[in-house]
């Protein structure tokens, strides 16, 4: 056998382990474009809170009002639906352009380890909002989201491992210090979005 | 030179055998269609190739239903697991002869 030969069956080799084990069409622009819908929602959430008088030591704010309540609860899930459908939009777009096919095997279990803690999560945090324990909201959205990136980056890039620990380590500190929640959800998922998304579209998509 | 020979083995010279035994190697098990959609091979191609390697006990076979569509997925088998991990040396080994 020619060693180019070899070289090429190497390679050939190499190619199918990863492109079967794991998936590689999540685009790092539905990353940022997260991190941006994150940061907005984050604005309109610091003012519907802390109203027009932009000062950060007042801490004491009491959430009561249901009204406002509910105002935020829309925010957060028009931040999580456009994140969402950008991501699956962006993802299809990629994975054309890829040749991959969007729904196979790996995709599915993808998909699988990154509901279970998410789903959970989930209802966790509408349990926590129903029963008033709104100070935890911020950090146990971290730490889910966090959990659910590091089990799905077995099916995916490495990078989302570290998104992942990231995630948690600010759920953590969050957790420590409370009444900045909304600071370390902005953190969390905005600016990390960004970062992350940018070395992702430089990393990957070039 | 000759153990590299030795271990080189007549059922991955055919390359979309070789393709097949690292698909499954990689993952726990693999369906038909998949292997069909990754390898860009067609139907009759595929199936024969995968009989060869099951005639060799390379891989297990796994036959259920999707509801009313038959459903086959594969995965390796321990001695193929083997065969592939030591077709990869001789190759690497190749490389390092002809290095020389």
């Amino acid at each position: 056998m020619e060693k180019q030969e070899i070289y090429s069956e190497l390679h050939s080799i190499r190619n199918l382990m990863e492109r079967s084990a794991k998936f590689i069409s999540l685009s790092g622009l539905s990353g940022i474009m997260a991190g941006v819908y994150a940061l907005i929602g984050a604005g309109i959430a610091y003012l519907l809170v802390y109203g027009q008088s932009l000062t950060m030591d007042y801490r004491e704010n009491l959430l009561q009002e249901a009204e406002l309540l509910w105002n935020l609860f829309f925010v957060a899930l028009a931040v999580l639906i456009l994140s969402i459908g950008t991501g699956i939009l962006l993802t299809l777009r990629k994975a054309n352009k890829n040749n991959q096919k969007v729904w196979n095997p790996i995709s599915k279990k993808l998909l699988f380890s990154m509901l279970v803690p998410l789903l959970t999560g989930g209802l966790l945090i509408l349990i926590l909002f129903y029963r008033g324990y709104y100070g935890v909201i911020a950090p146990t959205c971290l730490i889910f989201y966090g959990l659910a990136l590091v089990g799905a980056s077995n099916f995916t890039f490495e990078d989302v491992k570290w998104l992942g620990l990231m995630e948690l380590i600010l759920g953590i500190f969050a957790a420590l210090i409370p009444g900045y929640g909304l600071l370390f959800w902005t953190i969390g998922f905005g600016l990390l979005h960004i970062i992350y998304g940018t070395i992702m579209h430089f990393k990957y998509d070039k | 030179m000759k153990t590299t020979l030795a271990n080189f083995d007549k059922a991955f010279e055919n390359r979309v055998r070789l393709q097949i035994m690292s698909i499954l190697v990689a993952n726990d098990n693999y369906d038909f269609n998949s292997l069909k959609e990754l390898l860009e091979v067609t139907d009759g191609n595929l199936a024969s190739h995968l009989k060869a390697l099951e005639k060799e006990a390379y891989i297990n076979v796994y036959k259920s239903f999707l509801g009313r569509k038959p459903n086959t997925s594969y995965a390796a088998s321990e001695k193929g697991k083997i065969a592939f991990l030591k077709h990869l040396e001789s190759l690497e080994n190749l490389i390092k002869l002809q290095k020389t």
